[in-house]
C-alpha cells in the first residue's frame, strides 16, 4: 500500500504529536469534535489518542450514518420487510439496530428476506434477478453515500426496473452541526470537518462554523498522520486567534466540492421539512426523500409504512454521547445494560459508533498500563 | 486519579467483568450471528450446549474432546461444514471437511487416525459437482494420511439444503509428546500464528461476488498436522496451548485463550502476518484481517525459553506453507480476559471478538 503508508508513519506520527504538545496553550483544555464516524473509527484502530496529551481531548460527533437512524424509522424498515414478496436490501452494519420491537437480522432469522449488500447498485442488482419480486433498498448515510443511491435510482429509471424502489434515510450534514452549536451545553473548541463528506459537498459549506460561531474546522483525511496534522492546524487557528476553514484533505477534497454529484442528488433528492434524529430530536430540513420526478420509486409511497415516532429508550443518552456532552462511558447503561451483544442505543451498534469503538477498542494506555 | 478518570477506571472495570463472564444465551430466535463464531456463538455454546450437556471432555471447550480408552489417550471430534459456493479459490468444500477436522484433532496434539463421512445432498444436484468434491475429499484425506472408515448419505428434497452438507468426525491418537491445556498460559509465553491471515474468509467473500474486486485471493485450506508435529517436537515440554484460527479469526481464539487462562495479551500489529491482497480488501472493507476466518492458520502460546525454536521448526516444515510463521506478541498479567493490540502507529487498541460476522463499514 504504497499510498497510505507514508500517513501512517509512526515516526511522523511521534513529530506532530511532539508538535501539538509545543502548540497548545499551557493551562488550556481543548475539546475537538470529529465530526465523522470514520474519523472515530480511525482514531481508535491505530491508537491516535493515545498519541495526544491530556489536555486534547477529542469529542465524537453525530457523523456516523447507522447511529443516528431513529428507532421508528428501523420499524419502519421492518414493516416494509414483512411485506409479502417484498425483498429488503441494506448495509450490513444497518441489520444489528435496534428498533422498538427489534432487529432487522431478527425480521430476518422470523421469515423476512431480508438481505445485505455492499452497495446500491447489488440492491438494483437483485431486483433485476428477481423480477416476480418487490426490491427495496434501504436507503442511509450522509453525503457520501448519498450520490451513489442517486445514481442507482437514476439507472434503475433509465433501465426500467419497475420491482425496484428506495427506502430514503439519507441525511444532510450541516443542520445537525447548527443544531449541536446551537445547544446551550456544548464545548468545543474546534472541528475535524468530515472528509467523505466535503468531498461531495466541498469545504464552502462548513464556512458557517466559523463566521455563526467562531470556531475553527478543518476537513481531514482518515489516516492516523492526517488527523493529527488537523489536531495541530486546529491548535495553530486557535492559538493564532483565527476561525477558517482549513483543508487538510487537499489530495481527495476539492473546496468547492463535486459539482457532478450534487447535480444528480438534486436531481433525485428533495429536503424533508423534519427529520428525526437519534437522540437529536427533530432537527429541520435534515433529511432527505425522494423528488417529486422520482416519487415512483418511493417505498414509503408504494409500501403501507407505520411511521409512528418512537421515543428513545429512557436510560439511553445517545444524544448526549453524539453532542459531545458525555464521553460514552459516562452514559448510565454503558457497558452494563448496553453493550455490542445488547445494544440499547445506536452508538453501540456499529464499529463506527462511539460508544462501540469505545467499547471495542477501549482506551487504556494513560491510566491503565499493561503490566 | 480526577473524579472522570475515577469514573472512567471503573466503566473500564465493568467491561472487563462482563467479559470475564459465562456469556448468557437470552436471544429469541437463531440468527446468522450465532454461526459466526463471535460472541454470539460463544453465548450459544456457553449459555446453552455446555450447561445441558455439561461433561468434564466438553468443558474445557478444546477443539476435540480427549479420552482414555482402555489405556489408550484418543481424540474425538466433529464438523459439518456448509459453504457457499461450494468452490472457491484455493479449495472446495470437500477439502474444508477433511482438513477442518483433521485439524481440530491436530489441535488437540493428536496424530489423525480415522475420519467418517456423512453426506447430505440436494435433490437435482449434479453428478460432475458431487464427483469433484468426492474427489476432492479423497486427495485430502489422502495428503492428511487419513482413512475414511464410515460413511453416510442422505438426499433431501430440493431447497432442503443448498447443494451439499458434509459432516465429519475424527478419531486420533494423542501424542504422547503432548501436554496441552487450554487453560495454561502464563505470563510471559510467546504467541505464534503459522501463516498469514485472513484469506479463506476473503477468498469465500470474493467468491460469492457481492462486491466488484479485482483480487485472486486463495483459500489457506490445508492439514495443521504438519505444523503441530513440527511444535511438538521442537516445543513439546514448552508447547501451552494449540489452536485453529477458524471462524471468528485470530482474535476469537486469542479472546477464547485469554479468558480461560485468566491473563492478557499483548499483540504487536505490525508482527502480524497478512498478504497484500488480503490487507488490501479489508482495508476497502473496514474489516480487520484478525477477524476473518481462516482454514489452515494455528495460534500456539509457547512458553519463552522454547519460542524461538518453536518459530524456526514452524518455518521449516516442508508440507503446506508456513514460512512465514511469526512471533506476533506475548502473554501479560492485565487487565484480564483481554486482548490488546500495539498498533503500527504506537497507540493501542482494544482487539475483540465480534458479535457476528464481520460487517463493512458504509463510509
Ligand atoms: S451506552 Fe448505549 S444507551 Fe448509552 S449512549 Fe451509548 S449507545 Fe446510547
Amino acid at each position: 500500500m504504497k499510498y497510505v503508508d507514508e500517513f501512517r508513519d509512526a515516526a511522523l506520527g511521534r513529530v506532530l504529536a511532539g508538535e501539538i504538545i509545543a502548540a497548545v496553550e499551557p493551562g488550556r483544555h481543548v475539546k475537538i469534535m470529529e465530526v465523522c464516524g470514520g474519523h472515530t473509527h480511525s482514531i481508535y484502530k491505530y491508537g491516535v489518542d493515545d498519541l495526544l496529551p491530556e489536555n486534547v481531548e477529542l469529542v465524537h460527533g453525530p457523523g456516523c450514518p447507522v447511529c443516528v437512524i431513529p428507532m421508528g424509522r428501523v420499524d419502519d424498515g421492518i414493516a416494509i420487510a414483512r411485506h409479502e414478496g417484498v425483498i429488503l436490501t441494506c448495509f450490513g452494519d444497518m441489520m444489528r439496530v435496534p428498533g422498538s420491537t427489534g432487529t432487522l437480522l431478527e425480521a430476518k432469522a422470523a421469515g423476512a428476506d431480508v438481505r445485505m449488500v455492499y452497495s446500491p447498485l447489488d440492491a438494483l442488482r437483485i431486483a433485476k434477478a428477481n423480477p416476480d419480486r418487490e426490491v427495496v433498498f434501504f436507503a442511509i448515510g450522509f453525503e457520501t453515500t448519498a450520490p451513489s443511491t442517486a445514481l442507482t435510482l437514476k439507472r434503475a429509471r433509465a433501465e426500467d426496473v419497475a420491482n425496484f424502489s428506495c427506502f430514503c434515510n439519507h441525511v444532510t450534514i450541516v443542520p445537525p452541526l447548527r443544531a449541536l452549536l446551537d445547544s446551550p451545553d456544548l464545548r468545543l473548541d474546534g472541528f475535524i470537518g468530515p472528509g467523505h463528506v466535503c468531498t461531495v459537498v466541498g469545504a464552502r459549506p462548513l464556512e458557517f462554523i466559523c463566521a455563526d460561531y467562531a470556531k475553527p474546522v478543518v476537513v481531514s483525511g482518515f489516516e492516523p498522520v492526517d488527523i493529527l496534522q488537523s489536531v495541530q492546524m486546529i491548535l495553530h487557528q486557535l492559538r493564532e486567534g483565527r476561525s477558517e476553514v482549513e483543508n487538510q484533505y487537499k489530495r481527495v477534497v476539492p473546496y468547492e466540492g463535486n459539482g457532478r454529484a450534487l447535480e444528480i442528488m438534486a436531481e433525485v433528492f428533495a429536503l424533508r421539512p423534519h427529520f428525526e434524529w437519534r437522540g437529536l430530536g427533530f432537527i429541520s430540513h435534515s433529511g432527505l426523500k425522494l423528488s417529486d420526478a422520482y416519487a415512483d420509486l418511493d417505498a414509503e409511497r408504494r409500501f403501507d409504512v407505520p411511521g409512528v415516532r418512537v421515543a428513545d429508550p429512557k436510560a439511553c443518552q445517545c444524544g448526549e454521547v453524539l453532542k459531545g456532552v458525555i464521553k460514552p462511558y459516562e452514559c448510565k447503561v454503558f457497558g452494563s445494560a448496553c453493550t455490542p451483544e445488547r445494544p440499547i442505543g445506536t452508538c453501540m451498534v456499529s464499529s463506527e459508533g462511539a460508544c462501540a469503538a469505545y467499547y471495542n477498542y477501549g482506551r487504556f494506555a494513560r491510566e491503565r498500563v499493561v503490566v | 486519579m480526577s473524579g472522570t478518570a475515577a469514573r472512567e477506571a471503573r466503566v473500564l472495570g465493568i467491561i472487563e467483568t462482563q467479559r470475564g463472564k459465562r456469556p448468557k444465551f437470552r436471544d429469541e430466535r437463531i440468527t446468522m450471528a450465532h454461526g459466526a463464531g463471535g460472541k454470539a456463538t460463544g453465548a450459544l455454546i456457553e449459555g446453552l450446549l455446555l450447561p445441558a450437556f455439561g461433561s468434564p471432555a466438553l468443558d474445557v471447550l478444546g477443539d476435540a474432546g480427549v479420552l482414555d480408552v482402555g489405556g489408550a489417550t484418543l481424540a474425538l471430534t466433529t464438523d459439518s461444514f456448509v459453504v457457499t459456493p461450494i468452490r472457491f479459490p484455493g479449495g472446495s468444500i470437500g477439502d474444508l471437511a477433511v482438513n477442518g477436522t483433521v485439524n481440530d484433532l491436530a489441535m488437540s496434539g493428536a496424530r489423525p487416525v480415522a475420519l467418517t463421512l456423512s453426506l447430505i445432498l440436494e435433490e437435482g444436484l449434479e453428478a460432475p459437482a458431487l464427483r469433484a468434491e468426492v474427489e476432492a475429499i479423497a486427495h485430502a484425506a489422502d495428503t492428511a494420511g487419513v482413512a475414511i472408515v464410515a460413511g453416510d448419505t442422505k438426499v433431501v428434497e430440493r431447497g432442503h439444503a443448498d447443494m451439499m452438507y458434509i459432516c465429519t468426525t475424527g478419531l486420533g491418537h494423542v501424542d504422547p509428546r503432548a501436554a496441552l491445556s487450554p487453560g495454561a498460559l502464563a505470563p510471559g509465553d510467546r504467541l505464534l500464528v503459522s501463516g498469514p491471515v485472513g484469506a479463506h474468509g476473503t477468498a469465500i467473500m470474493l467468491a460469492r461476488g457481492e462486491f466488484e474486486l479485482d483480487a485472486t485471493i486463495v483459500s489457506d485450506t490445508r492439514s495443521l498436522w504438519p505444523a503441530a508435529d513440527a511444535l511438538l517436537e521442537h516445543a513439546g515440554p514448552g508447547l501451552r496451548c494449540l489452536r485453529d484460527a477458524t471462524r471468528g479469526g485470530v482474535a476469537s481464539v486469542l479472546n477464547e485463550l485469554a479468558r480461560s487462562s485468566g491473563v492478557a495479551m499483548l499483540v504487536q500489529e505490525a508482527a502480524v502476518p497478512v498478504d497484500p491482497a488480503v490487507a488490501g480488501a479489508a482495508e476497502l472493507l473496514g474489516i480487520d484481517p484478525l477477524h476473518v476466518a481462516n482454514e489452515g492458520v494455528l495460534v500456539a502460546a509457547v512458553a519463552p525459553e522454547w519460542a524461538g525454536a518453536a518459530l524456526a521448526a514452524l518455518q521449516d516444515v516442508q508440507e503446506g506453507s508456513f514460512a512465514r510463521a511469526a512471533d506476533i506478541g506475548e502473554v501479560r498479567t492485565s487487565p484480564t480476559g483481554m486482548v490488546l493490540v500495539e498498533t503500527g502507529f504506537g497507540g493501542r487498541r482494544v482487539l475483540d471478538q465480534l458479535v457476528g460476522d464481520p460487517l463493512p463499514r458504509i463510509c
